[in-house]
């Protein structure tokens, strides 16, 4: 019998996904477990398998398209099978009135991404709406419309978490429609489709910033012993590589362990206390940001974070972390030292409790046993969910963070 | 209150009705001089004689048999049956006789019988020896079925089978004897009919019988480690089926996981998931997913036995699927 191939869900965060190649060509056999197709996903560039065996009949989604999450693929059958009725079921490829105003910007830079898709003639063939019964009790109740809702589910199957977005959207259905905006003077510019990364990073930071009640505290370090102690280490073993943010993700487990409120996070009715320490740390991409966690941050010794970093930070940078590398951790830490910045506050990477902004290390005049002398400094800046932490257990956090820097022996043990 | 075995609780419970009415009297093989094949009627003998403990043949259909006269006359048996798979020489005194005679005598006569033993799969007992059959039982209307999973409810629900004016089908396992748990001090019953959450949860329903509410709970205790809280329900009484309690906690959490080590096909996950289906469609999110045994005679292979039964893997599988998980 003939099998939709619909999108997965490669990561939590993931809504769709871009089909980079197809591995398999139309006509070709298939078993289970072959990878059928590249998929760009929010987050890395995955393979994706086939969970049944048969022959590759049609491809909906050409190469270089997006498709969201349960959206039919591709249809896997039999040689010479009819595959008309799959066909039918499957939704348009994109729909339709989204694409009936493609971006026409002025024609400026060179390089711009101009996908002017053509919209594809299948509008009129959709089947009927694939919902759970909890899912149409709330539509039906709540007045949504679930012809215009992407379903998650098996089939594309509409569930109740797929109603979140319409359901919060809801109040605001009553406001006028947006006018479109005409550019006002002569300003030239050009648009592009915003990449699934991209998108992700705007939704949730705009969800963190909007409904997570953020309180900051800034702190100045004394790094002297730290750029010290990083030589000296550095001399002796130089294949560790030991950085300065290697000295600072060792110092905030620490921390984190002798205040574990730092470490919670806000779960509705429940803080809930995490007992692994999984430290995330922001490496920025050429278009956003991942932030690779290192897990059980508190039991690793400052050579084994090393390693560890330089690995993600590697993966990363190629997009090929595994779900379970950037998902899942406790705590981020955002260090834009290296580029000069002395110091900055971040947004809070939900459902975490706090983030910590790591600033530049700089020699400046600081009043040391009395006297004015040239030291290293470095500011930090705790972003806390006050939800969590109250300005007090972040405070604390944050003292015995400087005392551990400022006396890194102890990074050592 | 005192832990004990599921085994000491039925046992307690035997001894105590055994006390408290005269007319209770135990009958099967080795219940006696032997002490029980499985030791649940352990003192019994010396205790109150052979005269209320009586030993008899390899001859199921003849228990029974007994049991269902004595009950007619006006006494309070207790029918043990070695393992249920040999209540199957017994099923024409079951299912004809104690399960029609009150309604084919217009109610003048009530047959309160307990046919008590094991089943359910041990280890290693091969085809013959490793049945469920609770679906045979729960399919008559005139029985009452109990399948009590912890030995508090084995306790209470043995001394209210023993009082109850209607054939009670008590279906024991092997494997549960040997397991411990709080048991209150002092007389207590719990009624049939009645269903137990085992433990809060918001995210999924599972609902589990016999020993495979152990295995619930075990999954259940994984998946908090996960953020999942799902809720283990123990309906006790297949038949009558408290179905509210069922209900409220599928109208709770919206997704269903029903376990059992019975075969897929007609069992009882089967007659649970239609109740749920018919009285609580709109509430429900995902397919119910059933976890059984595979639909073959139990091999007596080790490993293939293994791969039979429900175990944890296959339970969390089919939660991940009603949660839509990857």
């Amino acid at each position: 019998m003939a099998s939709n191939v619909v999108m997965p869900k490669l990561s939590d965060t993931m809504e769709s996904g871009v089909i980079l190649k197809w591995v398999k060509k139309e006509g070709d056999a298939v078993e289970a477990g072959d990878i059928l197709a590249e998929v760009s996903t929010d987050k890395a560039d995955m393979e994706m398998e086939a969970y049944v065996s048969g022959v590759l009949r049609k491809i909906l989604i050409p190469e270089g398209k997006t498709a969201k999450v349960g959206e039919v693929l591709a249809i896997i059958g039999e040689e010479g099978e009819e595959i008309s009725a799959p066909l039918a079921i499957a939704p348009p490829a994109e729909p339709p009135q989204a694409r009936k105003e493609p971006a026409k910007a002025p024609q400026g830079a060179a390089g711009a991404r101009k996908e002017v898709v053509e919209s594809p003639q299948q509008e009129a063939e959709v089947g009927p709406i694939k919902a759970s019964p909890l899912a149409r009790k709330i539509a039906a109740e709540k007045g949504i419309d679930l012809s215009r809702i992407q379903g998650s589910g098996p089939g594309g199957r509409i569930i109740e978490k797929d109603l979140e977005g319409a359901l919060a959207a809801k109040p605001a259905a009553k406001a006028p429609p947006a006018v479109a905006q005409v550019p006002a003077g002569p300003g030239e510019y050009r648009e592009e489709d915003m990449s699934l990364m991209r998108k992700t990073i705007a939704r949730r930071m705009t969800e963190s910033k909007t409904t997570v009640p953020h309180f900051y505290l800034a702190m100045e370090i004394d790094m002297e012993a730290a750029v010290h102690i990083r030589k000296s280490l550095n001399d002796l073993h130089p294949e560790a590589k030991v950085s300065f943010n290697d000295l600072i993700v060792r110092a905030v487990a620490l921390a984190l362990r002798k205040h574990p409120r730092v470490n919670a996070s806000f779960r509705g009715e429940k803080i809930r206390w995490n007992e692994a320490i999984d430290v995330g740390v922001a490496v920025a991409l050429e278009d956003g940001l991942i932030t690779p966690i290192i897990r059980r941050c508190d039991t690793k010794n400052l050579t084994e974070i090393a390693t560890e970093m330089q690995s993600l930070a590697e993966k990363a940078r190629r997009k090929r972390l595994r779900p379970e590398e950037y998902q899942g951790g406790t705590f981020t830490i955002s260090n834009l030292g290296m580029y000069g910045v002395e110091n900055f506050s971040a947004i809070i990477n939900p459902p975490e409790g706090a983030v910590l902004a790591v600033g530049a290390i700089l020699q400046k005049p600081a009043v040391w046993e009395g006297e004015v002398v040239a030291r290293h400094r470095m500011k930090v800046t705790l972003s806390c969910d006050h939800r969590v932490v109250d300005g007090a257990s972040g405070a604390l956090f944050l003292q015995e963070l400087k005392k551990l820097l400022e006396n890194p022996v102890s990074l050592l043990l | 209150m005192a832990v004990v075995t599921y085994r000491e609780a039925l046992n307690q419970a035997l001894r105590e009705e055994m006390e408290r009415d005269p007319n209770v009297f135990i009958v099967g093989e080795e219940v006696g001089y032997y002490q029980g094949a499985y030791k649940v009627t352990q003192g019994l003998l010396d205790q109150f004689g052979e005269w209320r403990v009586r030993d008899t043949p390899i001859a199921e259909e003849v228990i029974a048999g007994i049991g269902i006269g004595a009950a007619l006359v006006g006494l309070r048996p207790i029918a043990e049956m070695m393992t249920f798979n040999f209540s199957l020489l017994a099923l024409d005194q079951i299912v004809n006789n104690a399960a029609k005679i009150r309604y084919m005598s217009g109610g003048q006569f009530k047959v309160p019988v307990v046919f008590r033993g094991p089943g359910g799969a041990a280890h290693q007992l091969g085809a013959q020896h490793s049945q469920s059959l609770e679906s045979y039982y729960a399919y008559v209307p005139g029985l009452k079925v109990v399948l009590p999973a912890t030995p508090k409810d084995a306790k209470g629900l043995l001394k209210s089978a023993i009082r109850d004016d209607d054939p009670v089908v008590f279906i024991e396992s092997e494997v549960l004897y040997g397991t411990r748990g709080e048991v209150p001090e002092g007389e207590y019953t719990i009624p049939l009919g009645q269903a137990e959450v085992k433990r809060p949860g918001k995210d999924v329903t599972l609902i589990a019988h016999s020993k495979t509410v152990l295995l619930a709970l075990q999954v259940a205790e994984s998946l908090a480690a996960e953020g999942i809280e799902a809720e283990v329900v123990d309906p006790r009484t297949l038949r009558p089926l408290d179905s509210d309690l069922l209900l409220e906690s599928v109208r709770k959490t919206h997704r269903c996981v029903i376990v059992e080590e019975g075969w897929p096909f007609c069992g009882i996950g089967a007659q649970i998931a239609t109740t749920l289906y018919s009285e609580a469609f709109d509430t429900l999110d995902a397919p119910i997913e059933r976890v059984t045994s595979a639909d073959v005679p139990m091999p007596y292979a080790k490993p293939l036995e293994a791969a039979v039964v429900p175990d944890t893997k296959r339970v969390r599988a089919a939660i991940d699927k009603v949660l839509y998980r990857q």
